[in-house]
């Protein structure tokens, strides 16, 4: 049965305890943070990847629009501009709702990724997965349709029962798009 | 062997945390909404569980009574710390549903309570058996209710879909079918399978 309590006793298990933890968890995070680090590092190439056309190299800028600031990826290939990946980040349904748009240099979209979501499993959480409704960002051009849910009067197909997602993800495409044409004025 | 066998099946049947201690209830509903999820967690808990049922059976001698609490609060953690860092390295992906939930494991009253109710008091091979048997439990549990859920809230299987573009109940997906679910699995349980 456990030991009979005293101070001594009880400072030393309990600091011993902690001590050898630390230790452990310390061992650990070094043995882990390469692996982790490469995974961040290829979770963003790969979302960097899936919403621009082919790239050379990426490098990572900030820009300030209307007293927001956005991180972008501006991909480069032989010299030249090819496109932004914009962190857009909105209120959502169920809260941050974080995407990655692709935008090439004339104000187009050329793909969009959720980077992640806080949204309803079954019914916003579709902007992750309804095929439908992802299609419709990819070459969707602001010059020639309206960036808005056509229940506001714009060109969006929004996902059924999640228009407050549908709102957000517009708003947040819409957010990267003006940081792109602030950037190329 | 014969008492080696029963304290795994005990933790299955007669001790299940899920549907007959009704302990770890946040983890069981919050992640259950796919079999996928269910599962992982119910993994995740397992290792948790045996690793700390191991050590506090080893260390309980010499732990005094008046710090046994923070004395397993702290050895639980550090195995909750370490998962979150494996899964974190090697598997991003399941880390990514489930991150959320995983430091919730060192609140889970599953494992405090094995390790007050039993690995303080047994053997280190009792422990862990117990650990094996507890843990595959939850698991069950959890992957049961799961899958249920997804079957009605989604119509799918582990992410296979079979009714189409079409949409399932989706409140089973949500907070009020989890409570749904649980509590008629409960009953089924309770009615076949606990004897005593």
């Amino acid at each position: 049965m456990a030991a009979v309590s005293n101070l001594k006793n009880m400072t030393m298990v309990l600091g011993l305890t902690c001590l050898l933890c630390s230790a452990v968890l310390g061992g650990a995070y070094a043995l882990t943070k390469k692996p982790i680090d490469a995974a961040a590092v290829a979770k963003t190439n790969k979302a960097v990847g899936a919403v621009l056309p082919a790239f050379d190299e990426t490098s990572y800028e900030s820009v300030e629009v209307d007293g927001k600031t956005y991180n972008y990826y501006k991909a480069v290939k032989g010299g030249e501009t090819v496109g932004y990946a914009v962190e857009s980040t909105v209120v959502g349904f169920g809260g941050p709702l974080s995407l990655m748009v692709g935008v090439t240099p004339d104000g187009v979209v050329y793909n969009t990724s959720v980077l992640s979501h806080a949204e309803t499993p079954g019914l916003g959480a579709k902007c992750n997965t309804d095929a439908k409704f992802m299609a419709q960002w990819e070459g969707f051009d602001p010059s020639a349709k309206i960036l808005s849910v056509k229940k506001d009067g714009g060109d969006v197909d929004a996902i059924t029962a999640s228009t407050i997602t549908s709102r957000a993800y517009t708003e947040a495409v819409k957010n990267a798009v003006n940081a792109v044409k602030a950037l190329e004025d | 062997m014969a008492k080696n066998w029963k304290l795994i099946t005990d933790g299955l049947v007669k001790n299940n945390p899920t549907f007959v201690l009704l302990l770890g209830m946040c983890p069981t509903l919050a992640t259950t909404t796919s079999a996928i999820n269910g599962l992982s967690m119910g993994l995740a808990t397992l290792f948790v569980l045996v690793l700390s049922n191991v050590v506090i059976s080893l260390i309980a001698p010499v732990v005094p009574d008046k710090v046994h609490i923070p004395v397993y609060i702290v050895v639980i953690a550090t195995f909750v710390t370490l998962l979150q860092l494996l899964m974190q390295a090697y598997t991003p992906a399941v880390y990514e549903t489930l991150g959320l939930f995983i430091p919730l494991i060192v609140v889970n009253c599953i494992v405090l309570g094995r390790a007050e109710a039993f690995a303080s008091k047994n053997g280190v091979g009792a422990s862990a058996l117990d650990g094996i048997g507890v843990g595959i439990g939850f698991t069950l549990a959890l992957t049961i209710l799961g899958l249920v859920r997804e079957v009605l809230g989604s119509g799918s299987a582990f992410g296979f879909n079979f009714i189409g573009g079409r949409d399932g109940m989706l409140a089973f997906v949500m907070a009020p079918g989890a409570f749904l679910c649980l509590g008629y699995l409960m009953v089924l349980f309770n009615k076949f399978l606990k004897k005593d």
